[in-house]
């Protein structure tokens, strides 16, 4: 999409996936500080602490490379 | 191709006495804040979209990436993910099938041979083409079947979804049907096509990153891929649950009951090909692209990520064999069985390994991902009715000539009835549960026919009119009458199918494989016999009358066919791995 002033979707997506990153990162963390009476299996990977880095590593990419007034 | 899935929702209800997952409160801000995102997407987008071509085709502006990730998020929705994760639980790696040889060569067929045909045309539609190249008694048949049997799946699907989030999540089913609905209406109908494919893509990541995490952390559970396969066949040692062609030698060699000719020429050759070349809701996105390279690209980049999906549907199932049974004892049963005896039924294995290994959060995205997956399905069914119904129904039928803007208007309008046209389905699947057999099996009685009017529309100039409606008329007929037929004897199968052991998946692949072959044959003898258009009517529309436009001077790997290569490479790499 080359339209004059639109966002472009990989914004969105990168918007969202930061978000998400922080509350799973969040909530990693604090299953690893207070661990939950019925943890999952292989909780002791901690996923969630993980995987909510990457979606933050991803939502900044994504946001930071087509933030508004940027040339893609 | 959800019309062949063996997944039937409405048996989970019966099946399950209360919710298998329980969320906490970030698994709910996840879900919330996905709903707030692909409505804010809507609104944004409405101011872009002004025109007809800005509605109905997104302005024909979308990148081969963008137009690729949405061309096959449209597909992934709606039971995909469930569905043939609970098939490949039941039946193994041969789910894969309907991932590979059911969809990469029909994508790669697309890109290279039908979409220059479709972009040169310049046409708003499948129909629409049909219009171009047979008349209006083809375009008419092909949009009223299409019209109609699209916004009934999309009830299905609704319908479906909310029966899935009740069971699993303990909704209220009213609720649930109504808010999804709703907001696709919503982000639909303020900006079209357009805002169609931004949530698509949107849709399309949050898909694989919330179901991914479950295959990885499920590998290392099993430890690897030959630790899953090794365990696989220490559970079940006298069955094949891990190579996908070498029990296709006869009908009593797989739990699926089908043969390779079933496969290969059914599936892949006529149904699979019918799906992603002639069905509208996923062609539209192509026809979508900025120019004709990126709409040669879109479904390559398509079917590379097509092969990828069984990483994230098909594997979650073989990991329920290896991980969640016992030696000889599968502790997943059929439907039936699990409404009778309240077990866990197949297609709950992809929740059970969600609930399995994810935690707070996670749990959230995953859920997210189940439903970005249902929703980009009924957006999809809904945008492609819209187009359908405006411009190869209303304008053809009711008023020829309008402003643009009133077909905007309409098109709006048209979603909107689209998706109450999809409540009052979903409503209706409720009190006549049964109506989902006969609405899938409906469903695919004109996607196999199609493909042979569209494709000897494409490549034969001699093909005329008259051939392609009555053909296209009776490959459609023959469908249902074979359909009929089995329904009211069911011996009848082993003509169809042409054996006896042939079960309900062999039958729908020689079915589709026989309508194909009758429509082919009525539309070549009928075109024969009847006087064909001049050229000069035929340029843009068929082989031999059209000059496709050059792509200019471009690296080797900027060209489509090499990528075409590149994913064709990878696909018999794969077939011989899992062979």
């Amino acid at each position: 999409m080359h339209r004059p002033g639109m966002l472009s979707i990989w914004f969105f997506i990168g918007l969202l996936l930061l978000a998400y990153g922080i509350l799973i990162l969040g909530a990693g963390i604090h299953d690893l500080l207070s661990p939950p009476e019925h943890p999952v299996v292989l909780a002791e990977l901690h996923a969630g602490i993980w995987w909510g880095g990457l979606l933050i590593a991803m939502g900044v990419f994504y946001t930071l490379r087509f933030r508004p007034g940027r040339s893609n | 191709m959800q019309a062949i899935t063996a997944f039937t929702p409405a048996l989970l209800l019966l099946a399950a006495p209360s919710h298998l997952l329980t969320l906490s409160g970030v698994d709910l801000a996840i879900i919330v804040l996905y709903f707030f995102s692909v409505l804010g997407i809507g609104f944004y987008l409405k101011k872009y979209t002004k025109t007809g071509e800005d509605f109905f085709l997104a302005g024909r502006e979308m990148t081969a990436w963008v137009a690729g990730l949405s061309f096959l998020a449209a597909n992934l929705g709606s039971l995909e993910l469930m569905g043939w994760a609970g098939a490949t639980y039941q039946y193994g790696i041969l789910a894969a099938h309907w991932y590979w040889i059911g969809a990469v060569p029909a994508m790669l067929f697309l890109a290279i041979v039908m979409i220059p045909f479709y972009y040169i045309s310049k046409t708003h539609s499948v129909p629409g083409y049909l219009k171009l190249r047979y008349g209006e008694p083809s375009r008419l048949l092909s949009a009223v079947s299409f019209g109609f049997m699209t916004v009934l799946m999309s009830g299905i699907n609704m319908y479906s979804m909310a029966l899935v989030l009740k069971v699993f999540l303990g909704w209220d089913i009213y609720f649930s049907i109504w808010v999804s609905s709703i907001t696709v209406a919503l982000y639909v109908g303020l900006g079209g096509l357009l805002s169609a494919i931004f949530n698509e893509v949107l849709q399309f990541m949050l898909i694989w990153l919330g179901a991914m995490l479950v295959s990885i952390i499920g590998l290392i559970e099993a430890g690897g891929w030959s630790g899953m396969v090794a365990r696989i066949h220490a559970n079940f040692p006298s069955q094949n649950y891990t190579h996908m062609w070498s029990t296709l030698g006869s009908f009593t060699d797989n739990p699926m009951g089908i043969n390779w000719v079933g496969i290969v020429f059914g599936l892949g050759a006529v149904i699979s090909m019918g799906y992603w070349t002639t069905d509208f809701l996923v062609v539209q996105r192509v026809i979508a692209a900025k120019d004709l390279r990126s709409a040669k690209l879109a479904p390559i980049i398509g079917a590379a990520f097509k092969m990828a999906v069984p990483f994230i549907v098909i594997l979650p199932g073989l990991l329920g064999l290896a991980l969640l049974d016992k030696p000889g004892v599968h502790v997943l049963v059929p439907e039936s069985q699990a409404a009778a005896t309240g077990m866990h039924s197949y297609n709950e294995v992809l929740p059970l390994m969600m609930q399995r290994y994810l935690g707070p959060g996670l749990l959230g995205l995953g859920v997210t991902a189940l439903i970005a997956g249902f929703m980009s399905g009924m957006a999809g069914n809904v945008s492609a009715f819209a187009t359908v119904w405006t411009y190869d129904i209303y304008r053809a039928v009711f008023r020829k000539e309008a402003p643009d803007q009133h077909y905007v208007t309409v098109g709006r309008w048209c979603t909107i009835l689209g998706v109450l046209v999809s409540i009052g389905t979903a409503y209706l699947v409720m009190s006549f549960k049964s109506i989902m057999d006969y609405v899938q099996a409906l469903f695919s009685f004109f996607i196999a026919p199609l493909f042979a009017t569209v494709l000897l529309g494409m490549l034969w100039k001699r093909t005329t009119p008259a051939g392609g409606f009555w053909g296209l008329l009776a490959g459609t007929t023959s469908s249902i009458c074979m359909w009929a037929w089995v329904k009211l004897d069911p011996t009848a199968i082993r003509y169809i199918a042409l054996s006896p052991y042939a079960k309900d998946m062999a039958e729908n692949m020689f079915r589709a494989l026989w309508s194909c072959i009758i429509c082919a044959v009525v539309t070549v003898v009928l075109s024969l016999l009847t006087r064909p258009k001049p050229e000069n009517e035929l340029a843009g529309l068929v082989y031999g009358c059209t000059e496709i436009p050059s792509e200019g001077y471009l690296k080797i790997y900027q060209r489509p066919i090499f990528w075409a290569g590149v994913v064709s490479g990878v696909f018999v790499i794969l077939q011989i791995i899992f062979w």
